[in-house]
């Protein structure tokens, strides 16, 4: 038998890691009403750009996550630009429907590319090990990303709520109009966190490599799990993404540890039903 | 696209078209729409070979329309169509593999089954919009994914549903290793629906529907029992969907947890926007399109075709909004205003 507290701690690093990427498709769809469903392709980018470096040119692993971010961020940019903008007013499905398209293109392109395969990792000798603390075995690597988690949490919230540039955010979102009227470039505002959203998808998928894998199917494989954390969360909340992924995280190990055999139905079934109590998410604010 | 020459429309006028109602108008049967009819029914001489791809389409087409339905009609998206497909696709084994082998009454079964579903599952389905109805539609079909891998005993799982046996259709016609059973019973029964669906778009119930469609705000203040049309429209939709799952698992004697998966769900959208949506014949045009497409694209490079089926949804939703019958019809127009203008 599992201890609970080891299904905590693995719980919480899945669900920080599930929270770390979705929080930017919680952008996405709360704040610029844009239903994407491509947003798990940022993630694999985010992860294959790191896998690539640390494999072929032997980046050290810290610094391929920053250059991930980046990476995946400058993709999300030119996307943004070229098409996801084109969209802003089109309806849900015209959006859900490009989105789909890119999935398909980036799964076959991410086959083209990296192969069908699972991407190999080497985490580095400092982060493997771990420590045994009243019967919870701790895993270094699992306690180095929630800490990751955690610090972008703390900035994220600092950065929408005391920064001049997290005010026109929340300006742009509130009344776009008056934004713009008082001389903000919502566009611009709109883009900017676009990018910071995707580009913490790339961070996701590349931290995430040592815990859930990397192959091409991921983008599909996933893509339920973040759409979950927004919806449940609520669209646009920073803190339900938050809470809905440390939810769906550790109920999702818990369940593989003590209930295998019902699989990902419960948390489908629970889902749906809490979406018809509260169609906008537990913090949703529309 | 041929257009009709003078004589014959200033007949039609004098022997009376513009008279009768304006439902009564719209449900007259067009020539192409004959034209339309007659070719499917012409592969089984033209491609004896291919009937067995021609009776996907035809299965892939009725679940597109039963989308259509929904969506093109009802106004209501869903990511997760492939619930009712797979119910009526297992129903459908089901019975066949517990005795009840004849397939009429198979047929019509699933099909009920998919509907009482349906309709259970509209109560829910009409109270969520948006990004939430989205994701309440995927998440029923997850539920059913889910349910079907899990209970292996009774559904087979991946490896599929065991000992399905089809009696011969109206005791008469066996199937046969080209398809062709298979595939003028798929024809009848996928024409009976489509019958249904257009009888069912020029009745009031159906103009009900567009106008929900065009304006919902309108629609509510002249009193329509909304929520009641969107509930029936969807009990309809899952109902055919269910028939044309049933029609894949009898046709082909298999059916395995796939006929439940997002995959599909996604497939059956792509292949409704491709065609055109609101239309019923998108539904057919977009499934032969996409199946033919698919064939082709997978036979060249199976690891890679879906990167052009990505290109190509990219390219419809960004150019050719309303897919390729509205298309079609929008150059007909220009072509028509054109003579028109020259004369």
């Amino acid at each position: 038998m599992v201890s609970v507290g080891n299904v905590l701690f693995n719980g919480i690093a899945y669900g920080m890691l599930l929270f770390i990427i979705s929080v930017g498709l919680s952008v996405t769809m709360g704040l610029m009403g844009f239903a994407n469903l491509a947003h798990g392709a940022f993630a694999m980018l985010g992860g294959y750009v790191a896998a690539t470096l640390m494999n072929q040119w032997g980046v050290p692993f810290l610094a391929t996550l920053p250059i991930a971010f980046l990476a995946v961020a400058a993709a999300s940019f030119l996307l943004e630009r070229g098409l996801y903008q084109r969209l802003y007013r089109a309806t849900e499905l015209d959006q859900v429907l490009l989105t789909i398209g890119l999935v398909f293109m980036a799964v076959a392109g991410a086959t083209y590319f990296w192969g069908p395969g699972q991407q190999p990792v080497q985490v580095p000798d400092y982060l493997s090990g771990g420590w045994t603390i009243g019967g919870v075995d701790i895993g270094a690597y699992r306690l180095f990303l929630i800490a990751v988690a955690a610090a972008v949490t703390v900035g994220l919230i600092f950065g929408i709520e005391r920064t001049r540039f997290g005010a026109m955010i929340r300006a742009s979102v509130d009344n776009p109009r008056m934004a713009q009227g008082c001389g903000i470039n919502v566009n611009r505002v709109f883009s900017l966190t676009f990018m910071i959203g995707s580009g913490l998808a790339g961070l996701g998928g590349a931290i995430g490599i040592n815990l859930i894998g990397l192959d091409p199917g991921f983008p599909i494989k996933y893509m339920v799990y973040f759409l979950i954390v927004v919806a449940v969360g609520g669209l646009g909340s920073i803190k339900g993404s938050l809470i809905a992924a440390l939810v769906l995280g550790i109920a999702d190990v818990g369940g593989k540890y003590y209930v295998p055999e019902t699989g990902a139905f419960i948390i489908y079934a629970v889902m749906v039903s809490l979406l018809l109590w509260r169609p906008t998410g537990l913090f949703g604010r529309r | 696209m041929t257009v009709l020459p003078l004589e014959e429309k200033s007949k039609r006028a004098a022997t009376g078209t513009a008279s009768g109602t304006l439902l009564e108008r719209q449900g007259r049967w067009r020539w192409y729409e004959l034209a339309f009819w007659l070719v499917p029914a012409s592969c089984y001489f033209l491609f004896p070979d291919d009937l067995v791809l021609v009776s996907q389409v035809l299965i892939a087409g009725l679940f597109a329309l039963s989308l259509d339905l929904l969506l093109g009609y009802g106004g209501i998206v869903s990511l997760g169509h492939a619930a009712f497909f797979g119910l009526g696709a297992y129903a459908a084994g089901l019975l066949a593999a517990n005795g009840w082998s004849e397939p009429i009454s198979g047929l019509l079964a699933a099909g009920a089954i998919a509907g009482a579903v349906g309709f259970a599952l509209s109560f829910i389905i009409v109270r969520v919009h948006g990004i939430a109805l989205l994701m309440v539609t995927l998440g029923i079909s997850l539920v059913l994914h889910e349910l079907a891998v899990k209970a292996y005993a009774i559904t087979g799982g991946d490896d599929g549903l065991q000992g399905i046996v089809i009696d011969p259709i109206l005791g008469i016609f066996e199937q046969d290793l080209w398809g062709r059973t298979a595939f003028v019973y798929s024809l009848v029964v996928v024409f009976l629906c489509f019958l249904l669906a257009r009888q069912l778009t020029v009745s009031p119930f159906g103009l009900a529907l567009k106008g929900m469609r065009e304006n919902s705000r309108r629609m509510l203040a002249i009193g329509a029992p909304m929520r009641r049309h969107s509930a029936l429209i969807y009990t309809i939709s899952a109902a055919m969907a269910g028939i044309a799952g049933a029609l894949l698992t009898q046709t082909t004697q298999f059916v395995s947890v796939e006929v439940l998966a997002f995959q599909r769900s996604a497939e059956v959208l792509i292949m409704l926007i491709l065609g055109g949506a609101g239309h019923l014949y998108g539904a057919f045009v977009g499934a032969a399109v996409f199946m033919v497409a698919r064939d082709e694209l997978a036979a060249a490079n199976p690891e890679y075709w879906f990167f052009w089926m990505g290109l190509m949804l990219v390219f419809v939703v960004l150019f050719l909004r309303g897919g390729i019958l509205t298309g079609l019809s929008a150059l007909h127009r220009r072509l028509t205003r054109a003579k028109e203008a020259s004369r």
